[in-house]
């Protein structure tokens, strides 16, 4: 392999990591809340792409993914208040089966008003063969805006998580659902806020990505399963370790190219899932004492 | 004959020690109860009895053989029932139902046997329905065979569980607090209902807060407190032990 | 004895079905009743898995895959090139297979639909003790994404394998013949009997299953569902009884893979889509979960529906949409709306295992 091969490979890597690590932040959000594992998730960044596709014929591109942005998470504050607000202690496959219906009825949604064919937004910055010189490797500049765009969602929401009285309120949530009710926290308006926050993350990713790696009604549910592959590695609700599971995963994925074809490229994230399942349930980062905790 | 012997038995949850060394033994046919105060780790000396929990350190020896280590199933198929202080209840079945559960260890029907219905199988199947009915009529609650178990009355679940815990037969039965939460009469009950399980054969290792009633049945008992035996001894000796008679007046 | 009277309503309604669609002659209604047949049979496998054994599994089509992909290559890949393999030859010998001309005068050899269907359901049997033992140690959702991540390796695999025809699939499929004068197969002449096959194939699976819940199995796996850790401590082997239960419900699976595709003359890739796993929950959900005739009438109404092409292009939507609307309002299936109202919290009481 070739120093530029290597380094493309790399940036391929980082590029499809960085979202995998978006969309397992999204698990997480909603899980530390609730203790749901949302099966739409992955449409949220469908969402976010086609809506944005669709708005910018109307107006300039960044505001066409704003509003993308912002109805994507209008969408998953509907999703919240409608379908799950109002379930008292629902079982663990109730909800597993009301989000799974969830994220068909989304996706067929999206089919029938973009169609099966693929989209794409324009790259951000020149065009499909704008390049840059990365150590002799050609990289387009889009590979940078995701990793960077994702990488600057990560830095704002531990900010949001840290320094912010709401961000202060859903972190109580997820240490002690109970306590946090006691301290006079609405916890309901939390788990609404854990919705809308994690369809915004996902929407943006989804907007990003879109000149690269395309949007498709029905990308949301290789997206879901890989995001969830990270967020099992890096141990359910950890944030943190969900960066370094996702770029892990989208390195691994981008070198296993050059030794499984191409078709088998989804089916390597699945077998990694399925083998940490079997011998580490709780995550290659995550404690077993901290799985415990949580019930499963 | 010891039929159990617990031989430093230890179980830890990360700091916290709540089985701490823990020897005694359980002679075939007695009724030994264990005491102490509320979080003194009975329940989870019961678990590691049982197999529920992975012990940390010490040996539990049934019939002669270890069993620490060996899984709840495997450990019940030797013999040892138990009911739980908090009842556990097979919800989604009938009374009936989930005495004829107690029943598996002493039977056999599997998939192929019981889809095609093989031969043996449904004379099996009646002897288990009989099985569980006589238990149910023992314990004076065959008029409630046919209503599911989680809808019935506190005292008669509690009865349905130890029902489901004599269908195994064992050679020694578990009692969690049997009498929790049951008023005087049916506390008095329950305990000519033990002495006469152990008329039975069967032996009984009783956690039980009501300490009339342990004085009463029991032929020994072990006291723990935060995890270690402070005590063992016959009923009057325990009544008069100072260390005991310390942790139960500190405590109240 | 007792069991026939209870099915004696269904076969009633079956032959009445079949004389109505005779008389009226709308006949070719008779087909999607067939199909139907065929997904019931994997529905009530997965209803057994599900609401008595109380273990979720998203990857239902892989084993139907299985099933219809390993009988549909073995029965039409020609063999006839190979035939110098030592293998080949033996099998040749053994009567395994089977020569053959085709439409065009060229001469093939390939393995009997018997023996494909054997091997095909062995095959369904290894992978699904193989993939069950590791899997069934998990709960929930991570139960949940496991056995999605295995249909979409199925999917992935059928999807990507010349052996299995890439995104066209397999087709030129012979019939199935059962014993002589009983062919599984698409011929319009073999309609009403092809109706009866399936049927009675549905009603053996059906009694059996029904056997089983009613015994000591069943009762183990009721039991698992209603309070795992009694179970264990009545010394029921949990582990066991789910991977059993696993198996079990993945054969059927592949069984009804194999007949369906002996029917319909082929398979294609859709047939493990994820859609068609989770299609097969939704099945299950609105049935009621534990209620195996609930699994089967809603199984066969849905379908019959679906492959009558009455929900059009929003097939997959409507199933969506039944999966949310039942699990929100009607948890414990459509039946117990109102047949049994009393009941309709016990989903969340019984919580999952
Ligand atoms: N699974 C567990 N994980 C962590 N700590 C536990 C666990 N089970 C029990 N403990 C702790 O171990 C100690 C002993 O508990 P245990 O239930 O055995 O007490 P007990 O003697 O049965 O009390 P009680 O009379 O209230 O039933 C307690 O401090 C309890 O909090
Ligand atoms: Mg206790």
């Amino acid at each position: 392999m070739t120093i530029e091969l290597f380094i493309q490979y790399c940036f391929a890597g980082l590029t499809y990591g960085s979202i995998y690590a978006i969309v397992a932040i999204g698990f997480n959000i909603i899980y530390n809340t609730t203790g749901i594992i949302n099966f739409a998730q992955g449409e949220f960044v469908m969402l976010g792409g086609m809506i944005s596709i669709s708005l910018l014929p109307l107006m300039p591109m960044p505001l066409a993914i704003a509003l993308a942005v912002v109805i994507t998470m209008a969408v998953g504050a509907l999703i919240e208040i409608i379908f799950i607000r109002w379930l008292k202690n629902p079982s663990v496959l109730r909800m597993i089966i009301i989000t799974i219906g969830l994220s068909i009825l989304i996706r067929e949604t999206a089919v029938h008003i973009w169609g099966e064919g693929i989209r794409a937004l324009p790259y951000f910055i020149g065009n499909q063969v704008t390049a840059i010189s990365v150590f002799g490797a050609r990289i387009s500049p889009q590979v940078l805006v995701v990793i960077g765009v994702c990488g600057l969602m990560v830095v704002a929401l531990g900010l949001f998580f840290k320094t912010t009285s709401v961000g202060r309120q859903m972190r109580a949530c997820s240490a002690n659902r109970t306590a946090a009710v006691l301290c006079g926290i609405n916890t309901r308006n939390m788990v609404t806020f854990s919705f809308v926050l994690s369809a915004g993350i996902g929407a943006l990713a989804g907007c990003v990505m879109s000149p690269i790696t395309y949007s498709e009604y029905d990308i949301g549910t290789g997206l879901a399963i890989k995001g969830f592959t990270v967020a099992i590695i890096g141990g359910l609700g950890n944030a943190g370790s969900a960066v370094i599971a996702g770029l892990l995963l989208g390195l691994i994925e981008a070198f296993s190219v050059s030794v499984v074809p191409l078709a088998f490229q989804d089916a390597i994230a699945i077998a990694i899932l399925l083998v940490i399942l079997f011998v580490r349930p709780h995550g290659l980062f995550g404690s077993s004492e901290a799985a415990g905790l949580k019930e499963f | 004959m010891n039929l159990l012997q617990v031989d430093q038995l230890h179980k830890r949850f990360g700091g916290l020690h709540a089985v701490s060394d823990v020897s005694f033994a359980v002679r075939q046919g007695q009724i030994k109860a264990v005491i102490g105060p509320n979080g003194a780790g009975k329940t989870t000396l019961f678990n590691l009895i049982s197999g529920a929990l992975p012990v940390t350190s010490g040996r539990v020896i049934f019939k002669g053989k270890a069993i620490q280590g060996k899984k709840p199933y495997q450990i019940a198929s030797r013999g040892i029932a138990r009911t739980y202080q908090n009842i556990k209840m097979f919800s989604g079945m009938t009374a009936l139902e989930n005495v004829m559960v107690g029943r598996h260890t002493r039977s056999r029907a599997g998939f192929m046997a019981s889809m095609f219905n093989l031969p043996g199988t449904p004379a099996e199947e009646r002897a288990i329905r009989a099985q569980a009915m006589d238990l149910l009529q023992l314990l004076d609650i065959a008029d409630v065979a046919d209503i599911p178990a989680t809808s019935l009355a506190f005292g008669q679940q509690r009865a349905v569980e130890l029902a489901r815990a004599l269908a195994m037969e064992p050679e020694l039965l578990l009692l969690d607090e049997p009498a929790a939460g049951l008023n005087i009469y049916e506390t008095a009950e329950v305990g000519r209902l033990i002495s006469k399980i152990r008329d039975l054969g069967i032996t009984v290792l009783l956690v039980e807060h009501d300490m009339s009633l342990v004085m009463d049945i029991s032929d020994e008992i072990v006291v723990l407190s935060f995890g270690q035996k402070i005590a063992e001894d016959l009923p009057a000796a325990i009544q008069q032990n100072p260390d005991v008679i310390k942790i139960y007046l500190g405590e109240e | 004895m007792k069991r026939l009277l209870s099915i004696a309503p269904l076969l009633v309604a079956i032959i009445a079905i079949q004389l109505l669609c005779a008389a009226t002659g709308t006949l070719y209604y008779l087909t999607q009743m067939t199909m139907s047949a065929y997904y019931a049979l994997l529905i009530i496998g997965l209803c057994v898995l599900m609401g008595y054994a109380g273990q979720i599994s998203l990857g239902h089509g892989g084993f139907f895959a299985i099933g219809g992909y390993i009988s549909a290559a073995l029965t039409t890949h020609n063999l006839e090139p190979l035939q110098e393999n030592v293998l080949v030859a033996a099998l040749n010998s053994l009567g395994l297979l089977h020569a053959g001309v085709d439409l065009y005068g060229g001469t093939f050899l390939v393995v009997t639909p018997w023996v494909a269907c054997i091997v095909a359901i062995l095959a369904a049997v290894l992978i699904s003790y193989l993939i069950g033992v590791p899997v069934l140690k998990l709960k929930g959702h991570y139960l949940a994404m496991a056995t999605l991540g295995f249909g979409i390796i199925i999917y992935r695999v059928v999807l990507a394998s010349e052996y299995f025809g890439e995104a066209d699939g397999i087709s030129g499929v012979p019939g199935f013949t059962l014993v002589p004068g009983l062919t599984v197969s698409g011929d319009f002449s073999g309609r009403i009997q092809n109706y009866y096959i399936a049927w009675g194939l549905l009603i053996i699976g059906l009694i059996l299953l029904l056997n089983l819940i009613d015994s000591r199995v069943g009762r183990a796996l009721r039991a698992i569902h209603g309070s795992s850790e009694a179970a264990d401590a009545m010394g029921v082997n949990t582990a066991r009884f789910k991977i059993q239960t696993f198996v079990l419900s993945a054969v059927f699976a592949a069984i009804a893979g194999v007949f369906l595709t002996h029917y319909n003359g082929g398979i294609g890739p859709s047939e493990a889509s994820v859609m068609k796993s989770v299609r097969y929950v939704a099945l299950v959900a609105v049935g009621g979960m534990a209620h195996l005739w609930g699994a089967l009438t809603m199984g066969v109404l849905l379908n019959f529906l679906s492959l009558r092409g009455v929900f059009g292009s929003y097939d997959d939507a409507v199933f969506g949409l039944i999966l949310i609307l039942i699990m929100l309002f009607a948890p414990n299936g459509i039946l117990s709306l109102r047949w049994r109202p009393g009941l309709a919290k016990q989903v969340d009481e019984k919580g999952d295992g």
